[in-house]
């Protein structure tokens, strides 16, 4: 059913990933991506999957739940692997029709996978193991000093709250509504495309009218608690930076000089 | 003929760290002609029972037929039995979608195939069973209207199908009294004339006891008591144990008998209970 989804993928827990501060963890990420693209040796590779998988069972998510998060990305990964496999000249291994695989293919195309799938699990963990909220709250901070050249930081992130607040209140609606519409012999799996786009019609009016009250009841309810916009707001939850933090940071670039060993060494 | 249920549970997102099991190895039976209340707390699964009579939830272990076809699948038979239940959801004016009232009403009817003159037929019926005037309002818009005659209009929607069966989900719940008691009054004419079988979803006791001839508690994914009201509303420890109140009838009369008026607490309709107490009055004056 529709209300068996869930939307982001925060897994509740107390591990030193879920402790560190959100905008901490944006950073060093971004770090974490550049990194992938720039340290591209067997050995850099091998570093970086072990850094992952140790930060996937430090943080206490079921690792089977991160895999997941690579599922919706799977034909890219393996449209990737098949182009370079026969894309790449070199040293023939196979044949099928007009197409060469190659052994230097097969190489690079199995080591930019490697890189998608870890820039993915990286990601995942961030939005595993930080709230959505938290995570907007990092984004308005690391936003700000851009105020200064008009980007709006404060009114995105609240969007971003409000946008995110409101999904698994619209899809629990939407749910209700595809229910009573069934009840009254809508169907929605067969006949042709036309008769199925039809179909939403009685979904889709009582679902932009509730988005609408909903919209106009939450403007009046933020309205009535003197919201002004984010001039001289303060936070219930401000983001500090902590030890764990700084221990975070101080790895992180222990880690990367390692790396550039590894590099310049050229393993 | 009636609706079964046999040994139905129903888990919500198996398979994830979500899951909960919201109905547990419930095993009850639907009288035809009967008007069954049930009742329960918040989350203690009656909304989610109530989707499965007409197949909008599978049970994930059991069985529910209706006048003894299981209503899983997508055969004929079972597509068939399923119509013959209605539901009205909770809120059901959130559903409503046309521009105007009679189109609205049409809607079920028409998915259902039948002719024009059919439709018209039934949207006229169904508008005169929830007290709305045909002529006067089947043109106008149903969000130009009260929520009161909101509700009543898509709960014709349902009726217009002429199901054999009505599940009503809260039917009173944020309605203002008079629009409560208007609607319990067409429900009950309803029943009475069409003895159309009425399954009816709420937590508020007193409704129920103007209208259930058989109530049904639940608690936590179980049905705790099924009992016709002279037994139930007066079976304090499942009522307590289900998170409900007794009628207020019932705690009327109960609070008198404790400040020392000798009256007979047996009595929950409303008439009753005011007879009772004039009695007790009576006697204890001409003593």
């Amino acid at each position: 059913m529709l209300t068996d989804i869930t939307i982001g993928q925060f897994f509740p827990g107390g591990s030193f990933l879920h402790r560190m501060d959100a905008r901490v963890k944006v950073i060093l990420l971004f770090l974490f991506i550049v990194a992938i693209f720039i340290f591209d040796t067997p050995g850099g590779y091998a570093a970086m999957c072990a850094m992952t998988l140790g930060l996937g069972i430090a943080s206490g998510v079921p690792l089977g739940m991160l895999a997941r998060s690579i599922k919706p990305l799977w034909w890219i990964l393996a449209f990737t692997f098949l182009i370079h496999l026969c894309s790449v000249p070199g040293e023939v291994i196979a044949r099928a029709w007009i197409f060469e695989m190659t052994r230097e293919g097969m190489v690079r195309g199995f080591f930019l996978c490697l890189r998608l799938v870890l820039l993915i699990l990286l990601s995942s963990l961030l939005t595993f193991t930080t709230s959505p909220l938290a995570l907007t709250d990092a984004i308005e901070a690391l936003l700000r000093p851009l105020r200064s050249v008009g980007v709006p930081a404060h009114e995105l992130a609240m969007m971003m709250t409000i946008a995110l607040r409101f999904v698994p209140t619209l899809i629990e609606e939407t749910d209700k509504i595809m229910k009573a519409q069934q009840s009254r012999g809508v169907d929605f799996e067969s006949g042709n495309f036309i008769k199925r786009v039809m179909g939403m019609v009685p979904i889709l009016v009582p679902l932009f009218i509730s988005a609408f009250r909903r919209a106009d009841e939450l403007a009046m309810a933020m309205e009535a608690r003197c919201y002004r916009g984010g001039e001289g707001r303060t936070q219930m939850k401000v983001l500090r930076v902590t030890h764990i933090d700084y221990t975070a940071i101080a790895a992180t670039v222990i880690f990367f000089v390692v790396l550039t060993v590894l590099k310049v060494m050229g393993i | 003929m009636s609706i079964e249920l046999k040994n139905v549970t129903y888990t919500y997102m198996r398979g994830t760290a979500f899951e909960r099991t919201a109905l547990k190895d419930i095993t009850l039976t639907l009288k035809e002609n009967s008007l069954t209340a049930i009742a329960g707390h918040t989350g203690s699964g009656k909304s989610t029972l109530v989707q499965h009579l007409n197949g909008l939830l599978h049970p994930t272990s059991g069985v529910v037929t209706v006048d003894g076809t299981d209503i899983a699948g997508k055969s004929k038979e079972a597509v068939d039995a399923r119509r013959k239940v209605g539901m009205v959801f909770q809120y059901p004016e959130h559903q409503l979608f046309e521009e105007t009232v009679e189109k609205d009403v049409a809607f079920g009817p028409k998915n259902m195939g039948l002719s024009s003159d059919e439709v018209t037929r039934r949207v006229k019926n169904a508008l005169g069973f929830v007290n709305i005037d045909y002529d006067n309002y089947k043109d106008r818009s149903p969000f130009q209207m009260s929520g009161g005659q909101m509700r009543r209009v898509a709960i014709a929607g349902v009726l217009a199908m002429e199901p054999k069966y009505l599940v009503l989900d809260e039917p009173t719940a944020g309605l203002d009294p008079r629009g409560r008691d208007e609607l319990i009054a067409g429900i009950m004419r309803f029943h009475r004339e069409h003895n159309m079988t009425i399954i009816l979803v709420s937590h508020s006791m007193d409704d129920i006891a103007l209208m259930a001839d058989r109530v049904v508690f639940m608690h936590d994914g179980r049905v705790l008591l099924d009992a016709p009201p002279t037994e139930a509303f007066f079976a304090k420890d499942a009522i307590k144990e289900a998170g409900l109140n007794q009628p207020r009838t019932v705690t009327l009369l109960n609070k008198l008998k404790e400040h020392g008026l000798d009256v007979d607490v047996a009595s929950f309709k409303v008439d009753d209970t005011v007879k009772r107490i004039m009695s007790a009055i009576k006697r204890r004056k001409s003593c």
